[in-house]
């Protein structure tokens, strides 16, 4: 599938009150067009949740629960085990944030992983909790600024580094993991379109910028997308039955490239840099030996 | 059919009996049983039911809502911290006004960690929404799992059940229980159909979605209301219940020898087995005492304990936990309910950690009642058989 081969009817309607340049908006309302009307959609408590609609407002035109944070996983499997039994043929989707998969929602999304689940968990990775306003969570990367991890004088940012989620649900041998970037759409939109044909359980990890959070200009959400693969800070595959594919080789690209563009990264020493573009040259020997071996 | 049985497996053919369409289930003792029990009717092909062995109660209680808001009838069944775990979950059924069906083996909560009797996990769970029914035995168990289905989808009320049983003294403890046939039962209850709540493409709703204050406070009180409307729906399907089964529960309360009674003792659970054989021994010896076995502790039957003050010259209440700071959590409801009234109230706390509560327990307490009928003593908690401590 193709961009131009994409509905033209919104199931995420316009009107939603998400901020200019949110790269979360962009991934629901690409995932939406791509799964169709049949779908029942879970979202926890996250930014999406708010600006998809707040009573009595709503940008979708698709069913969703909202139950709590942590279990977006297990509350999915829910909805999708009460379909099958009351023999309605519907796809269900979860929609979580870094937050709410690589942090307090792991326990849930990984019983349910295990358990094959018949429903798609979309992770859209902002790289901090958004929402509560700009927290670090697991996901958020070395060195970044956070409201929790301030530029202070002794301490400058994170100190350790971006949780690896879709290594953690590959272990999980399910049928489908995938990563994608909004920077990407083709090759996103390709993933979704697998994961909407396949039947168990399905993870993709979404690369998602968020302007307010990463402090850059709302007119960059794409380019940054775009930016974060090509350096290798976010790298594009995916796990198809055991079988584990690079959708997109990065040029490898001085991390700075990236990180220059950011307020959040402003602050960083060249010390910091350094180790943060060790962490990604590191992290690239270990994916691309894993697709040789 | 007649069969010797636990009140675990009581629980679990409750679910057989209900048809339930989805069961979520996780370990924890002394529950585990019921949900052992289920999978082999799942296992066997016994029961249709779409069944989820997940990795915590948290989200047992998760994928229950997420079921129910689906359309599905749904059990789940837990006790003590597992139901601590599902706290946070439990507040969201009686909003989006799911009847999910779930037996609770009362356990104590720790600290210290034990296993066995007390009712310090359900009742810090008063302020959820969620009916609480106390049984007595293992018959009102598997009675009281098919009349929640019943109560809980009465459109009027659409609100989530828990039904206690007392840890060990009913979970493992055979007795004998009438079981009706499941035919029977289809009669007796319809499928579950739900209008107002369920997820489907055709018909898109959202359930669950960010309000802000301007609607929160009419949900609150549509669960006040439907609270409201279950004491009417308890009693209408008691008495339906009894005609069709012959075992008739009495509706919120059941009064024991009350009739001239001029002191009551209040209990929950299987102390009120006890209890009643200490009323036939007292009222054999001529004095003039009574019983109500509180069944429904949410809601609170406020009318029936009101017309008490009428009646009787001192109120017992016994508590198998404590609200720290004020008193057992049955007593606090019981003074509110007798508000007005100048007869002594007195609380009787035993058992706590799942201690027996004896004959000569509740000997004591009614000997303080009747002490109490004289003007002796007046409002008290009375903490029975603790170490160190004079009662």
């Amino acid at each position: 599938m193709k961009i131009k081969d994409l509905s033209l009817e919104e199931l995420f309607t316009s009107g939603h009150t998400a901020c200019p340049g949110c790269g979360g908006a962009i991934v629901a309302r690409i995932a939406m067009k791509v799964f169709g009307k049949n779908t029942c959609a879970y979202f926890p408590a996250n930014c999406l949740l708010v600006f998809g609609g707040t009573y009595p407002y709503n940008a979708f035109k698709v069913p969703y629960l909202h139950v709590l944070f942590e279990n977006s996983a297990v509350c999915a499997a829910g909805i999708s085990r009460a379909l099958k039994k009351l023999g309605r043929d519907a796809k269900t989707v979860a929609f979580a944030g870094d937050g709410g998969t690589a942090d307090i929602g792991m326990q849930s999304l990984s019983g349910a992983a295990e358990r094959n689940e018949d429903i798609i968990y979309i992770c859209y990775d902002n790289e901090a909790y958004m929402n509560t306003g700009i927290q670090r969570s697991g996901s958020t990367p070395f060195g970044a600024w956070t409201t929790t991890t301030p530029v202070g004088k002794k301490i400058a940012g994170k100190e350790v580094f971006k949780k690896d989620v879709p290594r953690i649900m590959m272990a999980h041998d399910v049928p489908y993991v995938a990563t994608a970037s909004i920077g990407y759409p083709n090759d996103f939109l390709n993933k979704l379109e697998k994961a909407r044909d396949m039947k168990g359980f399905r993870y993709l990890h979404v690369f998602a910028p968020c302007p307010t959070g990463w402090r850059y200009d709302p007119a960059k959400t794409v380019e940054i997308g775009k930016l974060a693969v090509e350096c290798g800070m976010w790298t594009l595959y995916e796990c198809e039955n055991g079988v584990f594919r690079i959708t997109k080789k990065p040029k490898l690209s001085p991390v700075t490239d990236y990180i220059k563009l950011q307020g959040r990264f402003r602050h960083m020493t060249e010390e910091q840099v350094d180790t943060l573009q060790g962490w990604v040259t590191e992290k690239w020997e270990k994916i691309s030996g894993e697709t040789k071996g | 059919m007649k069969r010797v049985i636990t009140g675990n497996y009581a629980a679990a053919y409750g679910a057989y009996l209900t048809r339930v369409d989805f069961v979520a289930a996780y370990p924890i003792t002394p529950q585990t049983l019921i949900v052992e029990h289920i999978s082999e009717f799942v296992n066997d092909g016994l029961l249709d039911a779409e069944y989820m062995r997940v990795e915590s109660e948290h989200s047992a209680m998760s994928a229950c809502v997420a079921a129910s808001a689906t359309g599905a009838r749904t059990y789940t069944a837990t006790a003590s911290q597992g139901l601590a775990l599902m706290h946070e979950v439990l507040f969201i059924p009686p909003v989006l006004h799911l009847p999910i069906v779930m037996p609770v083996v009362n356990r104590t909560v720790a600290a210290p960690i034990g296993i066995w009797c007390e009712q310090n996990d359900t009742m810090p769970q008063r302020d959820t929404g969620w009916l609480q029914v106390y049984c007595e035995d293992n018959q009102e168990v598997v009675d009281m799992v098919i009349q929640s289905c019943m109560i809980g989808e009465h459109k009027k009320v659409l609100l989530p059940s828990m039904v206690m049983l007392d840890a060990f003294i009913l979970s493992h403890t055979v007795e004998p229980v009438d079981f009706p046939e499941i035919e029977e039962v289809d009669k007796f209850l319809p499928k579950y159909k739900p209008e107002h709540a369920y997820l489907d493409p055709k018909r898109p709703m959202v359930l669950g979605s960010f309000t802000p204050p301007e609607y929160i406070q009419e949900a609150r009180y549509q669960t006040e209301e439907s609270m409201n409307n279950a004491r009417k729906v308890i009693t209408d399907v008691t008495k339906e219940f009894g005609k069709t089964f012959g075992r008739d529960y009495g509706g919120l309360i059941e009064k024991y020898r009350c009739e001239d009674a001029e002191v009551i003792l209040i209990t929950t659970g299987t102390v009120t087995s006890t209890a009643r054989l200490v009323v036939d021994q007292y009222r054999d010896k001529g004095k003039k005492v009574g019983l109500i076995k509180l069944r429904f502790f949410r809601p609170f039957p406020l009318q029936e304990i009101k017309e008490l003050g009428e009646q009787v010259e001192a109120v017992g209440v016994y508590d198998r936990s404590m609200s720290f700071g004020t008193a057992g959590p049955t007593y606090i409801e019981t003074r509110y309910a007798l508000y007005g009234y100048s007869i002594p109230i007195l609380n009787f706390l035993a058992g706590l950690g799942g201690r027996d509560v004896t004959i000569k327990d509740i000997s004591f307490m009614f000997d303080r009642l009747l002490e109490a009928k004289k003007g002796k003593i007046k409002n008290e908690i009375v903490w029975i058989g603790t170490r160190g401590v004079e009662p």
